[in-house]
């Protein structure tokens, strides 16, 4: 028996169970050992920097809660005399001027319509952007082509009393469409070019249709209160200036980078002169000869208005910064691409709206949103021309209402102001990081 | 080169035309408008700011006030342009506005060169200095020496500079750009001494961390006699605003109140008689209605009523009358008669 001796086998015929590892390598204190504490310079690193953190996070929540004051009629319920201890943030004063920060001085009973025109822009806005929204097209037509005319009746009445004039001028504009489409159209047929008349003629009748009917809606008294551009204020001028000017700056900002890039030297030269010289004066420069210069060589009498001035400055200045920012992208586009579309037959307009705008846009994404960003923030130099911005009614407010005088105040008045800058700001840099994980096809790295 | 002589003519004719209109009768285009375009400060505590709900308030809006009062009876027609220290001349001489009422010192450049008239003086302002009573100066010229805070590029600062020189005192200054970093400095310590003009001095007092500490010097080191304006060559216009103004002067000399005003149309004395427009027929004159006085003073108030409600002792500015006062009290506030 004894050479049968059985043969301990010395190969595990089973898996040794899993040891949980070491409780110093998991979980959160492994992560810690790991990250924070590996040796002793990371150590006191850390031990700094939650110092730092501490100390950052405690001041602000001691200014601006434990130390704040809430409710308040005046600068009494805000001054250190007054409650007995130094008082942090004052958004007593916020509350009490929340309203006029929103909408400046349009008049109480009025503002209604700044709300509904907010509400139907937010609600446009988001449908535009959320995706798996149905109608989102028929949304973006509407935001493009009725959103405008509805917010700009609602916002100052409408019923501008149109000149005979200004009809006449535009029942000419659109026979002299008619006509010109007509002999481009007798001429390209003669040549034997095939040229469709219904289409071709489709385009100008629609486009002065749409014009006819805003000229309508604006003459037309809908019987809302007119209200005046200087009593508008806040928030609503901050946004009216900065939607504006982005609105209209990207559309203008492409046509002259595209006119840049022109081969036609009268369009390349118009271009250039335009972009060089918007881009060559500062922004200041435009709204101050806008405000105060304009006015000396205009006619008695003939006076437009202010924010619409301030507006055609800053729209013509934000697109050509624009405009320098889609070059930069249309010379990104390699020359392959602009010669394939040319090998494709595709006309120059199809050829830069199918294949080159796209791509080249999609590559100056964060681009065309830092001059958005930029341009947002430079609506509070509308300040110097007497119209008063988000920024510019809390100046206002802190610096020249005496029942609100206070050290508190004033600070709590600027916070509030850069928060609600920051906000707007920051919206607009997520939206566009989101763009461009959405379109990053191919460029992946 | 006839046709450039004759084309040089056509614009020396066109501008003429230009003038012409600019110096158009106001008051016309005022009634014809509805209201008065009135120019005020972008925000002057106790002179121009908006109030709670936004509506304007002090004694420059009270100004564009009474003259609305004067002309349609009603204190309200007033749409308000809040210019810039730039921009209001501009704006005035362009037609923009129609007066000016935004704490404009009165002074000969203005008067002559620029093609304005200032319409009366409503407030009487100068340069003072505020100390830190713990300093324990009492005049400025103890302030040898001293650091002293103010604005840059105003003549704030040339005044200063004139004062220390012509008194062989030695100073420091340090300037900011805008009105409330001055007082976050001075608050901070970063000087001993501010200063701006008096009224801005008593508003921006309010600012300061502890308002109780500090005191305002008796030296007033310049003169800042703030006053509306309206452009050159309108004399009926010129003469409206002035009246305005003088009338709320007068009113209160005779102690003739927006509340006691119903009462004091009954009275016997000739001279409330005439400035209530019971008697004469000035209003006809100034090309308004002979009850101009009577809704000024029933709808605005007289000057001191003015003067109490947005910067007198019961406001949060808290500033006395002082040279403001009548010239019967010992103040220079003095308006020619109504007769």
């Amino acid at each position: 028996m004894a050479g049968e001796a059985k043969i301990q086998p010395y190969v595990r015929t089973e898996m040794a169970p899993t040891m949980p590892p070491p409780p110093s390598t998991v979980g959160i204190v492994g992560w810690m050992r790991a990250n924070l504490f590996s040796d002793w310079i990371n150590t006191i690193l850390t031990l700094v920097g939650l110092y730092l953190v501490y100390i950052t996070v405690d001041t602000i929540y001691d200014w601006a809660f434990y130390r704040a004051v809430w409710t308040g009629e005046d600068n009494k319920a805000c001054l250190e005399k007054e409650v007995g201890f130094p008082v942090g943030a004052c958004w007593a004063f916020v509350n009490a001027k929340f309203s006029q920060f929103v909408y400046g001085r349009y008049p109480f009973e009025e503002r209604w319509r700044v709300d509904i025109t907010f509400l139907v822009g937010a609600i446009g806005l988001a449908w535009m952007i959320i995706e798996n929204l149905p109608y989102r097209k028929w949304v973006s037509v509407f935001m493009a082509a009725v959103f405008p005319i509805m917010a700009l009746i609602l916002l100052t009445g409408g019923n501008f009393e149109l000149s005979s004039g200004s009809w006449k001028v535009l029942s000419f504009l659109a026979i002299a469409a008619f006509v010109g489409v007509a002999i481009v159209g007798v001429r390209a047929q003669s040549k034997g070019v095939d040229f469709d008349f219904s289409t071709a003629l489709m385009i100008p009748a629609a486009i002065f249709a749409y014009l006819f009917f805003v000229f309508f809606l604006v003459d037309f008294d809908f019987g809302l209160r007119h209200v005046e551009t200087p009593l508008w204020g806040g928030l609503l001028v901050t946004l009216v200036v900065a939607i504006t000017g982005i609105v209209a700056s990207l559309p203008i900002g492409i046509l002259l980078a595209l006119g840049r890039r022109s081969s036609m030297p009268v369009v390349r030269m118009a271009s250039v002169i335009f972009i060089e010289f918007w881009r060559g004066v500062p922004l200041i420069t435009v709204l101050f000869m806008s405000s105060v210069m304009l006015p000396l060589f205009l006619p008695e009498g003939v006076n437009f208005d202010k924010l619409l001035r301030c507006l055609i400055g800053v729209a013509l200045f934000s697109a050509a910064y624009m405009a320098e920012v889609v070059r930069g992208g249309l010379q990104a586009i390699p020359k392959g691409q602009y010669e394939g579309a040319m090998a494709l037959g595709l006309p120059y307009w199809k050829m830069m709206g199918l294949i080159v705008l796209p791509q080249a846009l999609k590559l100056v994404i964060p681009g065309i949103v830092n001059t958005f960003i930029g341009l947002f923030k430079d609506t509070t130099l509308v300040l110097i021309i007497g119209l008063f911005d988000l920024l510019g009614i809390i100046q206002l407010n802190v610096t020249a209402d005496a029942k609100w005088f206070a050290p508190s105040v004033h600070n709590t008045g600027y916070v509030f102001a850069g928060i609600a800058f920051w906000i707007f700001c920051f919206g607009m840099s997520r939206y566009s990081i989101y763009m461009e994980n959405k379109l990053h096809t191919g460029h992946k790295r | 080169m006839k046709t450039k002589i004759l084309s040089i003519a056509a614009g020396a004719a066109i501008s003429m035309m230009a003038a012409q209109a600019a110096s158009a009768a106001t008051l016309d285009d005022v009634k014809k408008k509805g209201h008065i375009q009135c120019g005020v400060s972008q925000g002057l505590a106790g002179f121009s700011n908006p109030d709670d709900k936004g509506n304007w308030t002090g004694m420059d809006v009270d100004v564009c006030r009474a003259v609305a009062a004067a002309v349609f009876g009603d204190a309200t027609k007033v749409k308000y342009t809040p210019l810039s220290a730039k921009e209001r001349f501009t704006a005035l001489q362009s037609g923009e506005v129609d007066m000016l009422s935004r704490n404009t010192t009165w002074t000969a450049t203005r008067d002559t060169a620029l093609g304005l008239n200032f319409a009366g003086v409503n407030y009487y302002d100068g340069q003072g200095f505020m100390v830190r009573k713990s300093l324990g100066v009492t005049s400025a010229l103890q302030l040898a020496g001293a650091a002293v805070c103010t604005n840059t590029g105003t003549t704030t600062e040339l005044n200063v500079a004139d004062y220390f020189r012509a008194n062989n005192m030695k100073y420091e200054v340090v300037a900011f750009e805008k009105a409330d970093e001055v007082v976050q400095a001075y608050d901070k310590g970063r000087c001993d001494v501010y200063t701006t003009d008096a009224s801005g001095l008593y508003s921006q007092r309010l600012k300061l961390s502890n308002a109780d500490d500090h005191i305002v010097l008796p030296e007033i080191i310049s003169k800042e006699p703030l006053g509306p304006v309206v452009r050159q060559g309108d004399d009926q216009w010129f003469n409206l605003v002035k009246w305005s103004l003088f009338l709320m002067v007068n009113a209160e000399e005779m102690g003739v109140t927006s509340k006691n005003v119903d009462e004091m149309k009954g009275s016997s004395n000739p001279a409330v008689k005439r400035l209530l427009g019971v008697e004469g027929n000035f209003g006809e004159n100034l090309g308004v209605g002979n009850d101009w006085g009577y809704n000024i003073i029933k709808q605005v108030g007289n000057y001191g009523e003015s003067f109490d409600a947005n910067v007198g002792p019961d406001t949060p500015l808290g500033i006395a009358r002082g040279v403001n006062a009548l010239w019967s009290k010992g103040g220079i506030q003095y308006a020619p008669p109504v007769r």
